[in-house]
């Protein structure tokens, strides 16, 4: 699980994290419009939901993170998004807690629009769906190997001595970025062929489809 | 599996009556002096007033438990790798690594906070419904945008996981089995692929049913907050031990 508890990590750490997600969602929410509330927010369950889905991996199972698809959905509006599903699950079930909340959120939202843009790039390239597949692969690694570099980041800032308990995170998580990545890359060529409105909606381009007014 | 229902919201103690407001400027207030706070005597007070709030809340010792024991186990890795990787003078040796006191006194810090800070949670905030702690959110001037996100999340949420349980059992139905190797994880992206377009389906079918019921953008709540004459007594004595606590972390002059 992408969390640092309460209480682990540093007073400067703390509050830059605070005030980077505070940044972002406040860029998020000058482009959300009243009409997009419940979309985002009903995405953002689906997600939250997705990120209480036991992956088996071995005789052991881990949990997903899925900010690579929230970030190719939403863009900006995963911050927002993020901030507001971990507040709701430190509420109903205490995980991540609320002075943590903001390293939380920005450890997994920064590295979601990084891959809105990135996807954007990867697709002008390519129509077929192989290609979106490679893209989603790609998006999927970088948004979960840019999760565990901040998470190690902001241990290692808060005290030296996190070092070697960082050096493990990383190498735990190896194998959850090839999981991410490949359900990233499976879900979008699933996406693209069971509901390509999907991408011209929430305003990704290069779903393979162009024009079609909103309703 | 997991309880989305708000099990400790219910209850009738004077700590589920508190106005949420209340509520959430102390567990604000004490979770940022915990999360600063260096002094252990300062942590085990704000530990002991936390356990209280848990104890007068009468919620199901062994739910809270359970909760807590999760929590730790973040701290559990914290206690094997930092003691030994700690500057100072050494406690013990043990093998080949020495445990350095000031690793000890460092992990412990973290521990008390950690579970003060998680008690704090579940008395303060977990004893609200979520309604509720959205209108105090709403008067202690939270974006708008953001409360209105929180209620379609928090609406939905219960929704969806059973939208997922459906199709899930479905799977179960068809001979999915879980295991590792590429149909499962294909059929687990399709999975949370079908969620998100049955979400996202869902999301405009909501809008539009607003839109019919006339939504311009405004939610209106049916029932005020009260901020009783027993609030106002308790709130007062927070503050008074909210101000003890950093008294004992800075001294009466907050040098």
């Amino acid at each position: 699980m992408m969390h640092i508890s309460e209480g682990v990590l540093s007073a400067p750490v703390l509050l830059t994290g605070a005030a980077a997600t505070a940044a972002g969602t406040a860029i998020a929410l000058k482009k959300i419009d009243n009409e997009d509330i419940p979309q985002v927010g009903i995405v953002s369950a689906a997600l939250f939901v997705g990120n209480l889905i036991h992956i088996p991996i071995g005789p052991t199972s881990i949990h997903l993170v899925l900010n690579a698809i929230a970030g190719i959905l939403l863009g900006w509006k995963a911050f927002p998004a993020f901030l507001v599903a971990f507040l709701l699950q430190s509420i109903l079930f205490q995980f991540g807690g609320l002075t943590a909340l903001g390293v939380n959120v920005f450890m997994v939202a920064l590295p979601a629009v990084v891959c809105h843009y990135l996807f954007k790039v990867l697709i002008k390239k390519g129509e077929s769906s192989k290609w979106l597949g490679i893209s989603g692969f790609i998006c999927g690694a970088v948004a979960i190997s840019l999760t565990v570099i901040l998470l190690m980041f902001s241990l290692i800032f808060t005290h030296d001595s996190f070092y070697e308990m960082a050096r493990m995170i990383l190498a735990g998580n190896l194998v959850l970025v090839i999981i991410e990545a490949l359900l990233t890359g499976f879900c979008l060529v699933f996406l693209r062929k069971v509901k390509p409105e999907l991408f011209i909606d929430l305003q990704v381009e290069g779903g393979g489809l162009k024009g079609s007014e909103r309703v | 599996m997991i309880d989305l229902n708000q099990g400790f919201a219910q209850g009738s103690s004077w700590v589920h009556q508190l106005d949420p407001r209340v509520k959430i400027m102390t567990i604000f207030l004490l979770a940022v002096i915990l999360a600063v706070g260096e002094s252990i005597i300062m942590l085990l007070q704000a530990l002991a007033f936390t356990t209280y709030l848990v104890l007068a809340a009468k919620l199901e010792l062994k739910k809270v438990l359970k909760r807590l024991v999760v929590v730790n186990f973040f701290i559990l890795g914290i206690w094997v790798f930092v003691p030994a990787t700690y500057p100072g003078d050494a406690l013990m040796q043990v093998g080949p690594l020495s445990i350095s006191t000031a690793g000890v006194i460092y992990a412990t810090k973290i521990t008390l906070r950690s579970n003060a800070i998680m008690l704090g949670i579940i008395a303060l905030l977990s004893t609200s419904t979520v309604s509720s702690l959205m209108q105090a959110m709403r008067w202690l001037y939270v974006p708008e945008k953001i409360v209105y996100l929180f209620f379609f999340v928090y609406r939905y949420v219960h929704v969806i996981w059973k939208e997922f349980n459906r199709l899930y059992d479905s799977m179960l139905m068809r001979g999915f089995k879980a295991e590792t190797n590429l149909h499962c994880y294909k059929s687990y992206a399709y999975l949370i692929g079908m969620l998100l377009v049955r979400s996202y389906e869902r999301s405009t079918r909501v809008y539009e049913a607003m839109l019919c019921r006339g939504f311009r953008g405004e939610f209106h709540n049916l029932d005020d907050l009260s901020f009783s004459n027993q609030d106002l007594k308790i709130f007062s004595g927070i503050l008074v031990f909210i101000s003890w606590i950093i008294i004992l972390e800075r001294g009466v002059f907050l040098i």
